[in-house]
């Protein structure tokens, strides 16, 4: 039997009165009460580790170091104690067949009650070789280790969308994971990489109620991904009075105006950072002055322009947007309409003129 | 003099002008206030995707954007609930009434007729024919770029609404499935404004045939729109 939560963190020195403590901030960033803290107190006293088999794909790592700069020390230590971290290759001391036996021990042991946590995501193309993994395509390995686990946790965009590799012409074919595997209820925690505490705060959920968080339609916890950059922004007033920065070194900008001028994705942007931020609360993109990127959104690289609001539409062709197509395409047609009464006006005249006395008669009546 | 050759004609008029009831009253004050939604919607959607420069003041004085949003909000709701109406007017309505919501696409001679007015409007036909309803070319012309297009305007407006609305909403239970399913909120936007642009550009040439056959087919039909009467010249 594996230790509980709570004998871990005694074990490190850390008091009960900080144990508490903890469990409050996360009641409260759950967004679940202060009711709710004893229960996440009772549950990291009570409940064994879950364990964990955090696997990487074709990535970048930003969501590892997203994830062990999250901003509470407490939380971080607690998390890499509690969540019972027991395979995950760019963090663990072991390394080659020492550490691929882990899996297997894991999925034997805890079979169907572990957590696989995928950063990155498996490229299909050319039979898996664009990533190996210990001397095997991705995603075998993906499959195989996903086969009997009791859920998947999708870290950042790569995992939930694809990302960067997948972005068109995607030449690995790089696939999200709820693309590759199915019958697992999988949990979309995109960004780029996802805010620390979103993170923790998933897995804080999933092991103290023992159950996935509320999914929106897009298999994203609702808690954190449930509104819009621009619902929570602190910018949102400027945005409504119409108050906006219209070039990066204007007056605008530097009053602090909205940004959706230059660009901001906020508006069409599914995440936390309005209200979280990142760092600890230190700052967020927007509050440093450049527009949010849309990061979080699927195919966020193919939407366009960073920096416009009105962006090219992807099955148009590159530089296409919505205003140039219909700007285009009324001009044209208010050209032919034109040309056409043109045409309309000279053939009724022609018509009048040429036709003899008798047969014009109507129109005389006009 | 003047009065007599004007009597004369009054009296020749009488004998040629005839007229049928078209457009019943529901149909003529839901193309009115439709067109008005419009054109409020076009406007205000222009400047929410590119807005108006920046107003000097503090933020709290000013709700720029706010009104704007508003102006589109209100009428969006207008213009929805107005196709909701005309919907069950096409209904209980006469039968020129369901005229943009159906198509007799396997009608062999409602084809030709297509094409009959695609020659006139290419001028390759020397006479108009006369309609009661929607010429077969203009009723295509409808269904597509005016019902088909607004409905799905309709859908993605108000999935665009339920993202401020919020999860939970009725707009999000009805229409949320959108956003995912069309890639994103930033391209469901985009595709919102592209279709403003095609429905602007389906004004443009529907208020000029309108114009152009009151003129050349002898036969009323901007006065039709506002009496209900289709009047034949001759």
């Amino acid at each position: 039997m594996t230790e509980t939560f709570y004998e871990v963190l005694r074990r490190q020195g850390i008091t009960r009165r900080s144990f508490l403590k903890f469990c409050s901030l996360t009641a409260t960033s759950l967004g679940l009460g202060s009711a709710a803290a004893p229960r996440i107190a009772h549950a990291l006293e009570t409940k064994a580790r879950t364990p964990v088999i955090w696997l990487h794909g074709l990535e970048c790592t930003c969501c590892s170091e997203s994830f062990i700069r999250s901003a509470h020390p407490l939380t971080k230590d607690v998390v890499l104690s509690m969540l019972s971290l027991d395979y995950d290759d760019t963090l663990m001391a072991a390394a080659g067949h020492q550490a691929e036996a882990i899996i297997e021990e894991v999925k034997k042991k805890y079979k169907g009650n572990y957590i696989v946590a995928v950063e990155g995501n498996p490229p299909l193309n050319e039979d898996g070789m664009f990533c190996i993994h210990g001397g095997r395509p991705f995603v075998e390995v993906l499959k195989e280790t996903c086969a009997d686990a009791k859920a998947i946790i999708s870290w950042g965009a790569c995992a939930s969308y694809g990302c960067v590799q997948a972005a068109k012409p995607n030449p690995t074919r790089a696939t999200p994971v709820h693309k590759v595997i199915s019958g697992k209820p999988i949990i979309n925690v995109p960004g780029c990489p996802p805010i620390a505490e979103v993170m923790t705060g998933v897995v804080t959920y999933m092991l103290t109620f023992d159950r996935i968080p509320e999914l929106d339609r897009q298999g994203r916890p609702k808690m954190f991904y449930g509104q819009r950059i621009h619902d929570k922004c602190y910018r949102r007033g400027h945005f409504d009075a119409g108050q906006f920065a219209e070039a990066w070194d204007d007056e605008g900008a530097r009053k602090g105006y909205c940004l959706y001028k230059m660009g901001c994705k906020g508006p069409t942007t599914y995440n936390a950072c309005s209200s979280m931020r990142w760092n600890g609360g230190v700052s967020w993109p927007v509050q440093s002055g450049h527009g949010c990127i849309g990061c979080s959104e699927e195919g966020f690289w193919d939407k366009g322009s960073f920096y416009d609001r009105v962006t090219s539409i992807t099955p148009f062709g590159a530089e296409a947007n919505a205003d140039s197509i219909g700007k285009a395409a009324a001009g044209t047609v208010g050209a032919a309409i034109a040309a056409h009464a043109a045409v309309t006006a000279l053939a009724r005249a022609r018509q009048k003129a040429g036709e003899p006395a008798s047969t014009s008669d109507e129109q005389k009546g006009e | 003099m003047l009065s007599q050759q004007d009597m004369l004609e009054a009296e020749r008029h009488g004998k040629q002008v005839r007229s049928i009831y078209v457009y019943e009253a529901p149909v003529r004050l839901w193309h009115w206030i439709n067109a008005l939604c419009m054109v409020v919607l076009a406007v205000t959607g222009y400047f929410i995707g590119k807005p108006l420069p920046t107003v000097p003041g503090e933020a709290a004085e000013n709700f720029v954007m706010g009104y704007i949003r508003f102006a589109h909000f209100a009428a969006a709701y207008i213009f929805a609930v107005g196709l909701l109406g005309r919907v069950y007017w096409a209904i209980v309505g006469n039968h020129h009434a369901k005229q943009i919501f159906r198509l007799p696409i396997t009608n062999p001679q409602w084809w030709s007729e297509v094409f009959f007015e695609l020659r006139w409007y290419l001028f390759l036909e020397k006479t108009p024919k006369k309609y009661v309803g929607h010429n077969p070319m203009a009723q295509l012309m409808m269904f597509f770029f005016f019902t088909v297009l607004a409905v799905g305007m309709v859908f993605t407006g108000f999935a665009l609404y339920s993202e401020g609305a919020g999860l939970g909403s009725w707009q999000d239970g009805l229409f949320g499935w959108v956003i995912p399913a069309l890639g994103g909120s930033m391209q469901v936007h985009n595709l919102h404004r592209l279709g403003m642009w095609i429905m602007m550009t389906f004004v443009l040439v529907h208020v000029y045939a309108a114009i152009r056959e009151d003129i050349m087919s002898r036969q009323s039909l901007i006065s039709t729109m506002i009496s209900g009467w289709r009047m034949f010249k001759d």
